[in-house]
């Protein structure tokens, strides 16, 4: 069994209020020196059996259709490793 | 005319949206998320609420439902659909129309009664109105902020499918943009609601009651 991750951002150019929010709260917490946040969301999905180029593909398409939303978000698809649990 | 609402799992407003179809004088259905079927409906209305708890995204599960895959088949045949709030999302989600819309600006639920701006009556949904009418409708959401990229609002201003626009810009919509249409004109999205306003009694007034009182002249 392996994991494959899908990394989901809102585009640099689309207004991220939560990510705004974040960053608003830091420097109240007493943390300083972060000057941006974007929030984002991360999926592991576990796939049976090898992860193939074909598999891979349709991660790719899972992303595309339902994972993300391409108007408004970048995805990146990407095998986790096992030392990397 | 029969006009189905859709009800899936975490909408609210299908119930005020089949009155608002009944006071307009039209005939409502009310028609279920699971079902293959929008037994005989000539319209749809996908109502508003939570579609799914929101999940992932605003309407990116709801776009998957079954009764959808009729809903969109239609829509693109020219049968009248109106996304109101959720029902708006579902419909960006489906690619019906184009953009999105994502959290307010100010980060806060709003729940007002907003002033809009009617800029296109050449919809199945709007023609009851003057193109430049102002009107008062409600307006209850978190994720109402239209966005789309500059291609995309200028191609919608250029064709005229930009149906409403708010006075003031109460969520942060790119060019205030309240509600839109497709190509044809039979698709309506609008993030405001029309359904809450169709009575002096429990609302602002009866300023939406024309949203759902146009469609007796797309009747045939």
């Amino acid at each position: 069994m392996a994991r494959v991750v899908v990394d989901v951002m809102p585009k640099p150019e689309i207004l991220d209020p939560q990510g705004k929010a974040v960053l608003g709260a830091l420097p109240r917490l007493g943390f300083e020196g972060v000057s941006d946040v974007r929030q984002g969301k991360r999926f592991e999905l576990e796939i049976d059996g090898e992860v193939t180029d074909e598999r891979l593909a349709q991660v790719e398409q899972m992303a595309e259709t339902l994972l993300s939303n391409p108007v408004i978000e970048d995805y990146t698809v990407r095998v986790l490793q096992e030392n990397d649990r | 005319m029969k006009v189905g609402v859709v009800t899936f799992p975490g909408s609210l407003d299908d119930a005020d949206a089949r009155r608002a179809v009944r006071l307009a004088g039209h005939e409502p259905i009310a028609l279920w998320h699971g079902d293959h079927d929008l037994q005989g409906a000539e319209a749809v209305i996908l109502p508003g609420g939570f579609s799914y708890g929101d999940y992932l995204r605003c309407g990116a599960i709801a776009r998957f439902a079954p009764v959808m895959t009729e809903v969109i088949a239609a829509a693109r045949e020219g049968m009248p659909v109106l996304g109101i709030c959720n029902g708006f999302q579902i419909l960006c989600e489906s690619h019906l129309l184009p953009g999105a819309l994502i959290r307010n600006d100010h980060r806060k639920f709003g729940c007002l009664d907003q002033r809009l701006v009617i800029e296109s009556n050449r919809t199945a949904w709007t023609n009851a109105y003057e193109t430049g009418q102002e009107v008062t409708i409600v307006l209850k959401n978190g994720e109402g902020a239209f966005v789309a990229d500059e291609k995309t609002l200028d191609m919608l201003e250029a064709d005229g499918r930009v149906v409403a626009r708010y006075v003031g810009n109460p969520n942060g919509s790119q060019r205030a943009i309240a509600g839109i249409t497709n190509e044809a004109g039979n698709v309506v999205g609008l993030m405001p609601h029309p359904e809450h306003a169709i009575e002096a009694l429990c609302g602002p007034g009866e300023d939406g009651l024309g949203f759902f009182a146009s469609l007796a002249r797309v009747a045939v």
